[in-house]
């Protein structure tokens, strides 16, 4: 069986971790989630450089691996004079990683609603922002809700470069007891079940919202 | 009804899941746990080792040609891999390739893998290394998992920071002081015992550690005297300051119960003194002579 003395004995220690990854998590969706929703505007407004912006930032930053994005805040702005805590440069890696990804679902969202939509509330009289706000953008988000739960279920997995980096969380504190107690397989199953304990019920969260919304059809 | 026939189905998979990996944590730590019979065939004898007069193990490593060490590749002085020839060295490295020799008569017959301080005793006990030589500190929780020989390296734990800065000792670690270590060592439990106020910050490896003193992560990083050395070597910016404040004896590690290669290490670490061929390695490494005790 599994080692479940790892689990009683160290049981505060992975609800601390627990704590950490949600608190990370939480901050990391909601401000990637603003950030991707802004760069995905970008990405299709008609103002070039505007494109060009969010065109350069998803590019460059799905195309290079979490982990650099992470030093490039941890590493990378000390020498600038700008330290931040282990755990606030996860937090911001995270977003700015997971930003590029949810532009990119975004943005598919938009471009599937029909074209006539805007062409229909620009000829009513709406500027180009009120029509993206109030037409387009609501009938983009029920399409965009499936890919977005993907992308907050990776960004909760992803949390755990926390541990890289001293943040605290919950992996970080699973390697700790593997180290202490030299149990490796129970700890990781354990730390592993957690983690599931966050990401199923968001899961079943986004799909009752699906449902939801498609009720409005 | 057809959804919550589904949901019974997702549960059921959950459990079976759940029951699968039970089993094969089961597996595992009978493997971990005492001498396991199945990682060769000598191994299950093991125990009865020399009080028999057999040596069993060292007939399997013997057998099989060459001998497999776990060392450190991150660690200047002791067992750093060379990332342009590849080639690994240090003072760990020299006692396996020593050990190679005295045993098979040929110290290229030395197979030399890479552990960290969280991965070593779980190798060992899974019969992918015959031995640890990696700056390993002898510590009584450790010896409940491993055998280990005769102390090879005194070491102590100490201090590094950058040069000119306010910490000079382990006094002058304050509330707020950050200080930076490695996941799973001891040094990390001492300095949270001897200067219970810090911060400690703890990473994957020495490198990674190193990395974020410099980075400005950290305003001292903590370990043996042995590694904090080789790291001020590679970076002239940083000192090693405040003596020591533990002793770290480390020791060459075996998997439980194999007496006869711990009794083999003891003779070849002794004949190694004896014949002064000891000192000229400490001062090759660390570049001063051992201190007399």
């Amino acid at each position: 069986m599994l080692d479940f003395s790892i689990l009683t004995d160290h049981f505060g220690t992975y609800l601390t971790g627990l704590g950490q990854t949600v608190y990370a998590s939480v901050l990391a969706l909601a401000g990637s989630f603003l950030l991707g929703t802004l760069l995905a505007v970008f990405r299709i407004t008609p103002a070039k450089p505007l494109r060009w912006i969010g065109t350069a930032y998803v590019e460059f930053v799905r195309n290079i691996p979490l982990l650099l994005v992470v030093f490039l805040f941890f590493l990378g702005l000390p020498p600038l004079g700008v330290v931040l805590s282990p755990f606030a440069c996860g937090t911001l890696g995270l977003t700015v990683y997971t930003a590029a990804f949810i532009a990119e679902a975004v943005r598919a969202g938009i471009l599937s609603v029909p074209k006539g939509q805007m062409e229909a509330a620009r000829s009513s009289g709406l500027s180009y922002g009120m029509s993206m706000r109030l037409i387009v953008l609501p009938q983009a988000v029920k399409i965009v809700i499936p890919p977005l739960n993907n992308q907050f279920i990776n960004l909760i997995k992803n949390s755990s470069i926390l541990s890289v980096i001293s943040g605290f969380d919950l992996m970080f504190y699973a390697d700790r007891i593997a180290s202490e107690t030299f149990v490796i397989f129970s700890t990781y199953i354990f730390a592993g079940l957690f983690y599931l304990l966050l990401t199923v019920p968001l899961s079943f969260a986004t799909g009752w919202l699906e449902r939801r919304l498609a009720r409005n059809d | 009804m057809r959804k919550r026939r589904w949901l019974a189905v997702g549960v059921a998979v959950l459990v079976i899941t759940v029951l699968t990996l039970a089993g094969c944590g089961k597996k595992e730590e009978n493997n971990t746990k005492g001498a396991s019979p199945s990682s060769s065939p000598s191994a299950s004898s093991a125990s009865s080792g020399t009080a028999a007069g057999g040596t069993p193990t060292l007939d399997a490593i013997k057998n099989r040609g060459k001998l497999v060490v776990g060392v450190k590749f991150d660690t200047r002085l002791f067992g750093l891999k060379d990332p342009a020839t590849g080639k690994v060295e240090g003072f760990d490295i020299d006692i396996a390739k020593g050990l190679a020799k005295e045993l098979l008569g040929d110290e290229s017959k030395v197979e030399l893998k890479e552990v960290t301080s969280k991965t070593r005793i779980p190798m060992i006990n899974n019969g992918d290394i015959d031995l640890i030589i990696a700056t390993m500190t002898i510590t009584e929780d450790r010896k409940k998992e491993v055998d280990f020989s005769d102390v090879y390296f005194k070491a102590g734990q100490s201090l590094l920071v950058k040069k000119g800065s306010p910490i000079q000792s382990i006094d002058d670690i304050k509330k707020g002081t950050k200080v930076i270590g490695v996941k799973g060592s001891t040094s990390v439990l001492n300095i949270a015992e001897k200067a219970p106020d810090a911060t400690v910050l703890e990473f994957d490896n020495y490198q990674d550690a190193f990395t974020a003193l410099k980075a400005g992560q950290g305003d001292a990083l903590t370990t043996d005297n042995a590694i904090l050395y080789g790291m001020a070597s590679q970076d002239p910016n940083y000192e090693v300051v405040g003596g020591t404040f533990t002793d770290e004896p480390y020791g060459i590690a075996v998997k439980k119960g194999n007496a006869d290669l711990v009794a083999f290490v003891n003779d070849y670490l002794k004949k190694l003194h004896d014949s002064g061929e000891y000192d000229k390695l400490y001062e090759k490494w660390i570049g001063e002579t051992p201190i007399q005790q």
